[in-house]
């Protein structure tokens, strides 16, 4: 695998995430359940496509098929996406968002700090500037969290259940193999697997102030989204997402 | 093309009169977003803009109105570049503009770019009535860069640009 081929792969994998998740919290768009927080959503539902973009811009321009971002969101199948299941499944209550929202964005923070001395100056600068917003995403989902964790009996146990109900899904955000190791001997990626610990401290360190229990690392752990293996609920969300631009492929606005 | 192409010095004067879409009070040079403008080796004009976030709605509007300006100006062949190479900071953020945005009833960014554990406990006085009894409503505001208080002297809601 060339060093341009993993870079591209690389890239996609990053915005996919993104994209889907930044498309599943736009979904909260006037269903927040109080302003703020329904602004919140939309805030960083912005974040996320708004960074997706970028990074296909640029993935687009590793590859240098013609293909623009817009190609790359709008005419890629189910199969050609390559995001984690966390991020596609449905948004579920106001605490399953937010409980995906947590383990997410610990995740994202903890990896974009990591690449700070990346070798790929346009793939560091992206990063950067976003790992200023994650850092605003986990604080939020973090506060959120104990707040419910920590609340009444029927908040904690909801939250509970949505940590629990995702962590199955955890272990994809560790996923790794040549594409990877290409690009870490070229000093663009890092070893994920070296986030794990930092990635369990911080969410257990949380769960407990939450009065949360951590749920087994050592149960069945979902994978396939990195090779196209997706829930079935990403192909109605492409569905949405993509209907206008598939009916419509030369529209301009 | 135009006979003689203006000087660099004249292209920032072009770009101060491009608004920023979302606050009108304050152009795009003093916002920050302009960062570098340049005639390459072709005499063609580059102009390089960084977003204030990933998600910026306006971005596309700002590229837009830029490359209606020098249009405007009788410039052809130019090319608008977002560039990712410098993060923006509100430190970028001119004194004229810290003033401007107060003006106009938001809380400017103090001058400490500080992280987003402390802006919680951060004391950011009423743009209205300079009051400090201000608290954090939510860290998300109308738009990406704000965040949204409330001031218990003169009971306004009122919105803070965010230090970043
Ligand atoms: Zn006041």
């Amino acid at each position: 695998m060339t060093k341009q081929e993993a870079l591209f792969t690389y890239l996609l994998r990053l915005a996919d995430d993104r994209l889907i998740l930044g498309h599943r919290l736009s979904e909260w768009c006037g269903h927040g359940p109080v302003l703020e927080e329904d602004i919140a959503l939309a805030n960083m539902a912005l974040d996320n496509i708004g960074h997706a973009t970028s990074l296909l811009t640029y993935a687009a321009e590793v590859e240098d098929k013609g293909r623009n971002e817009d190609q790359l969101a709008f005419f890629r199948d189910v199969r050609e996406y390559t995001n984690i299941k966390l991020v596609e499944l449905p948004k579920g209550d106001f605490g399953f968002t937010i409980a995906r929202q947590f383990l997410f964005s610990t995740f994202a923070m903890l990896h974009y700090e990591a690449l700070k001395d990346c070798a790929d100056p346009q793939l560091k600068g992206m990063t950067a500037k976003a790992l200023k917003e994650y850092r605003y995403h986990h604080r939020h989902s973090k506060q959120w969290i104990i707040r419910l964790g920590d609340g009444t009996k029927e908040s904690h146990e909801r939250i509970q259940k949505s940590i629990n109900d995702l962590w199955m899904y955890t272990n994809e955000l560790f996923f790794m193999n040549e594409v990877d190791e290409v690009l870490i001997s070229e000093k663009i990626a890092v070893n994920l697997e070296k986030l794990r610990s930092d990635w369990q401290k911080l969410v257990e360190e949380t769960l407990k102030e939450a009065t949360l229990e951590i749920p087994d690392y050592k149960q069945y752990m979902q994978q396939g989204g990195r090779n196209g293996i997706h829930t079935e609920h990403l192909g109605y969300l492409l569905g949405e997402m993509q209907q206008l631009p598939r009916m419509y492929p030369e529209a301009q606005w | 093309m135009i006979d003689t192409m203006p000087s660099i010095d004249q292209v920032w004067e072009f770009l101060s009169e491009v608004e920023d879409p979302e606050i009108p009070v304050l152009n795009v040079v003093e916002m920050g977003i302009v960062r570098k403008a340049y005639y390459d080796d072709n005499n063609k004009l580059w102009v390089h803009i960084t977003p204030t976030y990933s998600g910026c709605p306006a971005m596309t509007a700002i590229e837009m109105d830029v490359r209606a300006k020098l249009f405007e100006k009788g410039f052809k062949e130019f090319q608008v570049k977002t560039d990712f190479s410098e993060i923006w900071t509100t430190d970028w953020m001119t004194h004229e503009a810290q003033r401007k945005l107060k003006e106009y009833g938001i809380a400017p960014p103090k001058a400490m770019p500080t992280n987003a554990e402390e802006l919680g406990d951060k004391v950011i006085p009423c743009p209205w009535c300079d009051s400090l009894e201000t608290a954090l409503e939510s860290e998300f505001g109308s738009t990406a860069c704000k965040a949204l208080f409330y001031c218990h002297s003169c009971h306004q809601p009122f919105e803070h640009f965010k230090c970043i």
